[in-house]
C-alpha cells in the first residue's frame, strides 16, 4: 500500500501527535500543529488517533492512491477534490484505485490533515513519525515531501476494513464513496478569520506593565510572515516588562506567549524549542491551539484572559467528548 | 476572581510553596517545580534528585520531564490524571487538575532529601583547536591578553557541568568556564556554523550539535556527534554529566572514525 506524491504543495509533511520523552535532551516535541484535526481524521478511518497523517499547508499537494484507500481529511479548508468531485471535510471517504486527490482554494483555516486507513508507515524515529525539519529527522527522510515521493501505508484495522466494505457496497469498488455519517456539529470546530484565543497568565504576567497587559488583552495582533511551525511572530503595540529582567532559561511549551526585548510577542508553536529565556506573558490554552494553528499569516488574533481552572475544564471537556466519539466508533461495525 | 480588562485583579495563577521550592503551572498541561533562583551546582543537584525520583516513581498521567537550570517542568495528560485521581477532583472544584498534580509533586519534594543523587558520568570530548576549525581562537586570546595555546590549555584543563540540554537537540548548557577566557559574542553572527563547533559566548562554553547560524566565538571542533537520532540515548551528553575537553591534532580530527576510542 502506498501514496504517490505528484506535487508536494507549499509545505506537506508527515506528522503524528509528537515526539514525547526526548524534550529533556533538547529534542523538540513537534507533531501536528492542529492535533485535534489529525486525531479526528485518524478516528474517521478506524485508526488509532496516534497514527501519522499528512499535514498540508495553505496550498495542498496532489496525491495518487496506488490502491483503493479509506481516507479522511479534517482541519482547515483547502477545498479537497478527488478527481473532479469536491470532497467534504470531516467524513470517511473511499478513494478507488488510481484516484487523484488535489486541492482548490483556501477557505477557513490553512492546514488540512489527511489520514489513510493504516496510517502513513514511515519509520518511527525517537518514538514518533513526525517530521522535524530543522534536525532532518522523522517523517519521510526528515524533510518536507517532494514530487515523486512514495509513502508506505500500514495495515488498516478490522474496523477500517469493515467501513471500506460498507462504503463500496452500493456503487462498487470503482467509484468514489462518501460516508453518510459524520461527527456531531459540536465536535467540528469552525476556524474563525480572526480568532479570539483564550489565554491564562504566564509566569511573568505581572512583571509586565499594567498598560502592556491591557493592550495585550484588548488589541488585535497580526501574524507576521516570519512565522512558521516553530513560532508565530506577532505585530502590534509593544509590550514591555515593568523592569528589564534577565531570566534563567526554563521549559516552554506549545502556546507559550513570550516577549523578547523588542516588545513584540512570539507564540511558540508545535516545533518550538524545549527551553527559553524570554519572559512568559501568557499561555494559549490547549483547547484553543487548533484555532491558533489554523490562523494564517497576515490574519489577526485577539486574546482573552481566563483562569487556569477554566482552561483545564475546557481541555477535559474536549477530551471527554472525543472519548465518547471514540467509544461510539469502536462499536460501530 | 472575576475577569478584568488588565487582569490585575486576577490571581495570576495558583502557586504552591514548599519550603524554598515553588510549584507553578506552565499552561494547562504542565507544572513547573522551581527549586531556586540562581544557577549553582547545589540547586542543580536537587533538580537531578527530583528528576531521578520522578523517573523511578512516575505518577499516573505523567508524560515527560524537562529539567532546566533551577526547575523541572512536569508534563501531564489531564484525562489520565482525572481517571487516576477522581476522588481528588470531585471533592474540590470539578475538573481542576493542577492542585492534584501540585500535591503529588509536593509529596515527592519532601521525600527527595533522603534520595542519594544519581552518580555523575564524566565524558571526554576531543577538540581540534584553532585552524579552520577555530577561526576565533586568535580573537579570544587577544581579547584576554593570552597566547592561543594558553586559551587551549585553560579551556581543556577545566571541568564543566552539564546543567541542561536545550535550544537544539543535544545542545549542552555547560557551567564552569574560567573567567580568564570569557569573551563576548561576535558582533555579527555567522550564517552557518558547522556541527561539532566548540564556542565561547560570555562566560559560557558549548558545542553546536547541528549546523545552525550563531554568534559564538569558535575556538575548535570535535569529531564526535552530540546528537545521534539513531541511538537509544539520542545525545552524547545528559544533564548532570561532567565534561572535559582534550586537544587533538588536525590529523587526528580528520582521521577520527566511529571506531576510534
Amino acid at each position: 500500500m502506498s501514496l504517490l506524491i505528484m506535487k508536494p504543495g507549499l509545505l506537506t509533511t508527515v506528522q503524528d501527535l509528537g515526539r514525547y520523552g526526548y524534550q529533556q535532551y533538547g529534542v523538540v516535541a513537534g507533531g501536528a500543529m492542529d492535533s485535534y484535526a489529525l486525531r479526528m481524521a485518524n478516528l474517521l478511518v478506524g485508526n488509532d488517533e496516534r497514527e501519522a497523517g499528512l499535514e498540508m499547508t495553505v496550498t495542498g499537494p496532489e496525491i495518487t492512491f496506488a490502491e483503493p484507500s479509506l481516507i479522511s481529511i479534517c482541519g482547515g479548508g483547502l477545498s479537497p477534490m478527488l478527481d473532479e468531485h469536491p470532497l467534504p471535510l470531516w467524513r470517511t471517504v473511499y478513494a478507488p484505485k488510481g484516484a487523484r486527490l488535489h486541492f482548490g482554494r483556501l477557505s477557513g483555516g490553512c492546514r488540512a490533515y489527511l489520514a489513510v486507513a493504516g496510517g502513513i508507515a514511515v519509520p518511527v524515529q525517537l518514538n514518533s513519525r513526525s517530521t522535524y525539519l530543522r534536525a532532518g529527522i522523522g517523517g519521510h527522510l526528515g524533510r518536507a515531501l517532494r514530487s515523486g515521493d512514495v509513502l508506505p501505508i500500514g495495515t488498516p484495522t478490522l474496523r477500517g476494513n469493515v467501513w471500506r466494505e460498507r462504503l463500496t457496497r452500493e456503487q462498487g469498488p470503482e467509484s468514489l464513496s462518501v460516508s453518510r455519517w459524520f461527527p456531531a456539529c459540536n465536535l467540528i470546530p469552525s476556524y474563525p478569520e480572526t480568532p479570539v484565543l483564550r489565554v491564562i497568565a504566564g509566569e511573568e504576567f505581572l512583571a509586565f506593565s499594567k498598560e502592556s497587559r491591557e493592550r495585550f488583552l484588548s488589541e488585535l495582533f497580526t501574524i507576521l510572515p516570519q512565522s512558521d511551525r516553530m513560532g508565530y511572530r506577532l505585530s502590534g503595540s509593544s509590550l514591555n516588562p515593568v523592569r528589564e529582567q534577565s531570566l534563567i532559561s526554563s521549559a516552554v511549551t506549545y502556546g507559550t506567549v513570550q516577549v523578547p526585548a523588542g516588545g513584540s510577542p512570539i507564540i511558540l508553536m508545535a516545533d518550538r524549542q524545549t527551553t527559553g529565556g524570554y519572559p512568559k506573558l501568557a499561555q494559549v490554552i490547549t483547547a484553543d491551539l487548533p484555532l491558533l494553528a489554523q490562523a494564517k499569516i497576515g490574519s489577526a488574533v485577539r486574546f482573552r484572559l481566563i483562569t487556569l481552572q477554566e482552561a483545564q475544564e475546557q481541555l477535559l471537556q474536549q477530551e471527554l467528548e472525543l472519548n465518547r466519539l471514540r467509544l461510539v466508533l469502536e462499536h460501530y461495525y | 476572581m472575576g475577569e478584568t480588562k488588565d487582569g490585575s485583579e486576577l490571581v495570576p495563577n495558583p502557586r504552591v510553596n514548599h519550603g524554598a521550592a515553588r510549584i507553578v503551572p506552565l499552561g494547562d498541561s504542565a507544572a513547573v517545580v522551581i527549586l531556586g533562583d540562581s544557577i549553582s551546582p547545589q540547586i542543580h543537584h536537587r533538580v537531578r534528585a527530583l528528576c531521578s525520583y520522578l523517573e523511578h516513581h512516575p505518577f499516573t498521567g505523567m508524560v515527560e520531564l524537562v529539567p532546566s537550570f533551577t526547575s523541572i517542568a512536569v508534563y501531564y495528560d489531564g484525562l489520565a490524571v482525572l481517571k487516576a485521581y477522581p476522588e481528588y477532583i470531585r471533592t474540590g472544584a470539578e475538573y481542576y487538575l493542577f492542585p492534584v498534580v501540585a500535591e503529588l509533586l509536593e509529596k515527592m519534594l519532601s521525600l527527595i532529601d533522603d534520595e542519594p543523587p544519581p552518580q555523575p558520568r564524566t565524558v571526554s570530548i576531543p577538540v581540534y583547536y584553532g585552524g579552520e576549525a577555530g577561526p576565533d581562537l586568535e580573537f579570544v586570546a587577544e581579547h584576554n591578553g593570552l597566547l592561543p595555546q594558553e586559551v587551549i590549555d585553560i579551556h581543556s584543563s577545566s571541568e564543566y557541568l552539564v546543567y541542561m540540554l536545550g535550544f537544539a537537540p543535544g545542545f549542552p548548557y555547560l557551567g564552569g568556564l574560567p573567567s580568564a577566557i570569557s569573551t563576548p559574542r561576535r558582533l555579527s553572527p555567522r550564517v552557518a556554523i558547522p556541527a561539532g563547533s566548540v564556542g565561547i559566548a560570555g562566560d559560557q562554553t558549548g558545542v553546536y550539535p547541528l549546523e545552525t547560524p550563531g554568534g559564538w566565538q569558535l575556538i575548535g571542533r570535535t569529531p564526535l556527534s552530540l546528537f545521534k537520532p539513531e541511538a537509544e540515548l539520542p545525545t552524547l551528553l545528559e544533564a548532570g554529566d561532567t565534561v572535559r575537553f582534550y586537544p587533538i591534532s588536525r590529523r587526528e580530527f580528520m582521521e577520527w572514525g566511529e571506531d576510534t576510542p
